[in-house]
């Protein structure tokens, strides 16, 4: 534990927090630390891909796969950023900028109708067939005043999901 | 290099027979584009489990507090090191030597000589382990306190404990000549698995061989019939965990129909960690780390025994007695099997959260 926290400078921490807008507190970060040193097994200074699927809570998660290209190989200050999206005192538009880019799987800032399918076949699985994904992804996007050919930009994205339900909060254990 | 292990697994069993995973869970009502494309609760469970998860802290090694922190202290500190280095350490390896001597100018000819004497030469074989296992306790200065009454070999019953490391063998070892179903080691555990240990009734297998764990099966419930029979010990977790966590239970020392008979250990840290890493440590590293500190401390519980209550299954007794022994033990029960240590999770668990989510979206699209 000791060495852990000791190789993080108050400098270190102050500066990882002004890159994530002082979400986090120090000691947040510290323990933030210690879970990517725990992480980076090897101690490249990195987590690989492999790393994340070794927690198996994360591994049989239905979007890991898609999650694993937004965090592999990210070095610990980006690695806070992305999880501050997180901390629930993250605004509400940045937590869906973060969704969005879920969708965004090639960043060229829209979503497409197939975007929105890959996330739905991700979640769904065998458990539903192409078509039924089809119906119902066609179905309420009419209903929402969207049509199939309509990409959505990250403005649409906070039209449709701001709203009080929307909570995505995970707590950065402190001890 | 060598994965030492005390554990069993005749079957394989699931996972999701312990979990209970309705994670995705949305208010009814008609479906609309939000519901569709809002994944935050699925995000939040995969965030939550990168920045902390309960698998991973089943594994932690957590060092003991360092007590060298100030110029009073650590002068303090540096004679201990050389108090542990310089005499305590080579007076245990002496300690060990002698008993290895003792036991093993005793035990070869007991084992030559006693040949047709079987049951003569059982019962000395079996002082002997417990011997050379009291030297082993002694040579870490192994302060233990057992509670409750002593087992002895009866048939039909079936002794069950939390794993930590393999001292926890030692210790219960050196109180009864306990059978122990054990992963088969490399290197000079495994020579002291085929020799020594196989007379005191040990069964061994291969954690990766499916053919074994059949083999280990049967063997089990022929050993638990026989009357003569040392008692059985199992470590149901399948692998070591640091103490304070309890993981899933492998069923298969619960459907032998014995009575089980909890066994809780609880290690105090105050000097040393007794949790064997083996992903970080060979065996030898943990055992010299002990040898090098002031003592090991811990508390043994022997604890009623259980039967299986009509209607129960196995499962659900399984988790019963690892509720009885993780309350006693003080450690957290966590809904994980040990094994993910070795591979990752089966599509399963997946299927099962798509499967609800798709449900969910069908249902709901009829609903309107």
């Amino acid at each position: 534990m000791g060495s852990a926290s000791s190789t993080l400078t108050q400098y270190d921490i102050e500066d990882v927090q002004e890159h994530c807008n002082n979400l986090f507190s120090q000691q947040e970060i510290v323990s933030l630390y210690q879970r990517f040193c725990q992480l980076d097994r090897t101690a490249k200074g990195f987590i690989s891909a492999d790393e994340f699927l070794s927690v198996p809570e994360f591994a049989m998660n239905p979007l890991s796969q898609r999650l694993l290209r937004m965090v592999d190989g990210l070095n610990f200050k980006d690695f806070v950023i992305f999880l501050s999206a997180f901390n629930p005192k993250a605004s509400m538009p940045q937590k869906i900028e973060l969704i969005f880019k879920v969708y965004d799987s090639d960043y060229n800032g829209k979503v497409t109708f197939n975007d929105i399918m890959e996330v739905l076949r991700d979640l769904s699985g065998s458990f539903m067939s192409d078509k039924q994904r089809e119906e119902v992804l066609i179905k309420v996007m009419q209903e929402a005043g969207y049509s199939k050919d309509s990409s959505l930009l990250v403005d649409d994205f906070v039209k449709i999901l701001d709203h009080p339900g929307l909570k995505m909060e995970v707590e950065v254990p402190v001890d | 290099m060598s994965k030492l292990n005390l554990e069993f697994d005749p079957d394989h069993p699931n996972i999701e027979d312990y979990l209970h995973t309705d994670s995705i869970q949305e208010p009814l009502g008609k479906l609309r584009l939000h519901d569709l494309l809002d994944i935050s609760p699925t995000l939040t469970e995969a965030v939550g489990a990168i920045v902390d998860d309960s698998f991973t802290r089943c594994f932690k090694s957590n060092p003991p507090e360092p007590w060298n922190w100030n110029v009073y202290l650590f002068p303090l500190w540096c004679l201990g090191v050389v108090v542990r280095y310089g005499i305590l350490f080579p007076v245990r390896v002496l300690i060990l030597t002698i008993g290895w001597i003792i036991f093993l100018s005793c035990y070869i000819p007991v084992h030559v000589l006693l040949k047709g004497h079987d049951k003569i030469r059982k019962k000395l074989e079996r002082a002997l382990v417990e011997l050379i296992c009291s030297f082993f306790v002694a040579s870490w200065t192994g302060v233990v306190k057992y509670h409750g009454p002593r087992p002895c070999a009866r048939p039909k019953q079936v002794f069950v404990a939390n794993h930590t490391s393999m001292i926890d063998f030692i210790i219960l070892e050196q109180m009864t000549a306990f059978a122990v179903i054990m992963q088969k080691h490399p290197g000079w555990v495994g020579l002291l698995q085929s020799t020594i240990l196989e007379s005191v009734g040990c069964i061994w297998f291969n954690r990766s061989e499916a053919k074994d764990r059949e083999i280990v099966a049967r063997k089990l419930r022929e050993h638990v019939e026989g009357a003569d029979n040392n008692p059985l010990l199992i470590f149901p977790e399948g692998t070591c965990v640091n103490n304070h966590y309890s993981v899933m239970f492998k069923k298969g020392a619960f459907e032998l129909g014995s009575t089980v008979c909890p066994i809780a250990i609880k290690y105090n840290k105050i000097f040393v960690d007794a949790f064997w890493n083996s992903r970080k440590q060979s065996f030898t590293t943990h055992l010299l780390q002990l040898m090098t500190s002031w003592a090991v401390v811990c508390d043994v519980w022997y604890l009623e025994p259980q039967n299986m209550r009509p209607g129960e299954t196995a499962i659900e007794f399984a988790e019963r007695v690892r509720g009885i022994i993780s309350v006693r033990a003080g450690i957290k029960k966590v809904p994980w099997d040990g094994y993910l240590k070795y591979s990752r999770p089966s599509p399963k668990h997946r299927e099962r959260k798509q499967q609800s989510f798709a449900d969910s979206v069908l249902r709901r699209l009829e609903d309107k």
